[in-house]
């Protein structure tokens, strides 16, 4: 970013090696001595906690994957062998479960921290995009990990989100069946899935390789939303931030613990251990928690064709985010009528994601049809009209003043170490 | 030689847009072995007709076969049921079609049983299950209903239920496929 690299090779051999590929000084730049912004808080975390998550389901992905058998006979008790004779198999598959809705909840908060603090915003958008191609990727990867232990809600999930490509006009059916294998969910559907269940994981990883080079050209942003202006303004990122990351995955694990020692089956549904059955549909089909608010926005919709595009839209309207965000102050702190709004949008996505969970009847339909509307208000409506009709309030000279306040006039940054001064 | 560069460079043009035009060809040739083999092969494809003998399914009753993987819905519709289902005016139907349309013998529906919506098997089956608003069947998923001859009437579902092919091979029998 600041264009010196200010690695130097501790050795012979390290300076021999770095002369041929100088992975260490990209290392070093990247994560040692990169500057980040001094204010930085603890929702910055989250992108260290979601590469620990990613490593984590990738660990205990490749092992799961070594006693499972991708067959529709013998997935559901391939499944249940880890559960209960496969040595550690218990731990290592609701790890592997319960971490995948660590990741979620990681994602949804690492993206409400970007909504909140304008992190979309020039010169930030491609990394934006890159974070919501990764989100996408995520979901696909965790809808057909579902489908994998072949239960009931594996199964009828499944049925349910592939038929969503059956409202493509014309084509619909041929792309539905050519996904499929066959004519309804079968053997070869449940063996592509594991195979691009496998492959997936290692596309995110590469797209969050391309996520941190965006990120490392400006520099992450910061709760002030003001630009960096001089090293001042910085830390690099061993140890201020190594440490800090650090800190928060250790917090975060003790979540992450008590989920997979003592509430393991919380987050899921208990149908899925009934074993896929496919002549006899569940009463109610629900997916996991973390797409409820995008199956809720799929029912509001009464129209087939009308509800995927909506529901796909929803999603695709993020990317667009940074255009439609008229507002050239990133962060809420210093947008008194965004903040506002900013709130009402997570509530309202809160109760998207609990009506995806309720039947699609009475008010519950009118309540989701209301809060769908509002979403993509919130997108094409209320963001482009709060950039132009708000008043944002004064922004600090710099991210130093913001921290110290006025006693920041030249004040060496050695001082920087004093919290209690922290506006 | 100026004259000879201007050939030269058409002749270059036209050998650049072949290649590419080549290379495109064989890209597409490569390409769709690799994508063909996801759809569903011959074996599958040739599981296409099981016979069915109804003869056991009294008035009100019905039996749930699977042909393909999917389950087929066979009915033996009360004589309220046909009335019903013949007497209802198509300006009211979703997916307009006649009763007459979809059956090859009145008293029996056959009909492919998976929601034209987002593929759930509606209920309605057995005796007991709910038939939805219009005495037919009733999907949980999203809640579309359908009628006594398998027509969506209420819900999110576009389509009425698929027919199946079939033929009568003797007044209880059918060839499905």
């Amino acid at each position: 970013m600041s264009g010196q690299s200010t690695y130097t090779p501790g050795s012979g051999f390290a300076r021999w090696f770095d002369e041929r590929l100088p992975i260490m000084r990209l290392m070093h730049d990247s994560f040692v001595d990169f500057p980040n912004p001094r204010n930085l808080n603890y929702w910055w975390t989250f992108g260290g906690i979601l590469s620990f998550l990613l490593v984590t389901q990738i660990i205990t992905g490749i092992i799961l994957a070594m006693h499972y058998t991708p067959h529709v006979d013998f997935a559901f008790g391939s499944v249940e062998r880890i559960m209960r004779n496969v040595n550690y198999g218990w731990l290592i598959r609701y790890s592997h479960s319960v971490g995948a809705s660590m990741f979620f909840l990681a994602v949804y908060i690492h993206m409400g921290r970007g909504l909140y603090y304008g992190s979309y915003k020039a010169p930030r958008e491609i990394l934006w995009i890159l974070g919501v191609i990764i989100y996408l990727l995520m979901m696909a990867t965790a809808f057909m990990g579902y489908v994998l232990p072949w239960g009931q809600m594996s199964f009828w999930g499944a049925t349910v989100i592939t038929n969503l490509f059956s409202a493509i006009p014309l084509i619909g059916t041929g792309v539905t069946e050519w996904l499929w294998g066959g004519f309804a969910i079968d053997n070869p559907t449940l063996n592509r899935f594991f195979s691009l269940h496998y492959l997936l994981p290692f596309m995110i990883v590469g797209v969050v390789i391309l996520h941190i080079w965006a990120l490392h050209v400006p520099g992450s942003n910061n709760p002030t939303g003001v630009s960096v202006k001089d090293k001042e303004d910085t830390l690099p990122f061993h140890p201020y931030y190594t440490v800090k990351d650090g800190f928060a995955v250790v917090v975060f694990m003790i979540l992450f613990a008590y989920f997979i020692f003592f509430n393991p089956n919380i987050l899921g549904d208990a149908v899925n251990y009934v074993p896929a059955d496919p002549l006899s549909t569940p009463p109610h089909i629900v997916p996991e928690w973390y797409l409820l608010p995008f199956y809720a926005i799929l029912r509001a919709i009464p129209d087939k064709l009308g509800g995927v595009v909506a529901m796909f839209g929803s999603i695709a309207v993020l990317a667009m985010l940074p255009w439609l965000d008229r507002s050239k102050v990133r962060s809420a702190v210093f947008r008194p009528i965004y903040k506002q709004f900013f709130w009402i949008f997570i509530i309202v996505f809160l109760i998207l994601g609990y009506l995806g969970s309720q039947p699609p009847e009475g008010w519950y339909l009118l309540i989701s049809r209301i809060a769908t509307a509002w979403y993509f208000a919130h997108f094409f409506l209320i963001l482009p009209l709060i950039g132009l009709l708000e008043t944002p309030r004064p922004l600090p000279e710099s991210i130093t003043k913001s921290v110290l306040g006025s006693a920041a006039g030249g004040a060496p940054s050695g001082s920087a170490a004093s919290p209690e001064t922290k506006g | 030689m100026a004259q000879s560069d201007t050939v030269d460079e058409t002749r270059r043009d036209f050998l650049f847009v072949a290649t590419g035009a080549m290379g495109v060809v064989g890209i597409g040739a490569i390409a769709w072995p690799l994508i063909d083999q996801m759809n569903p092969d011959a074996s599958v494809l040739s599981l296409s007709s099981i016979e069915v003998d109804f003869e056991a399914v009294e008035v009100g009753q019905a039996i749930t076969v699977m042909w393909r993987g999917k389950p087929i819905f066979i009915r033996h519709r009360t004589a309220e049921e046909i009335r019903v289902a013949e007497e209802t005016p198509l300006d009211i139907l979703p997916d307009p079609e006649t009763d007459m349309a979809r059956i090859e013998r009145s008293q029996w529906l056959i009909v492919i049983g998976i929601c034209t919506h987002l593929g759930c098997i509606p209920k309605g089956q057995s005796i007991g299950d709910e038939r939805g608003e219009y005495g037919g069947w009733f999907c949980p998923c999203h809640g579309s209903h359908y009628d006594t001859a398998g027509r969506i009437r209420k819900g999110p579902a576009p389509k009425n239920l698929y027919l199946p092919p079939y033929a009568f091979l003797t007044d209880t029998s059918i060839k499905i496929g």
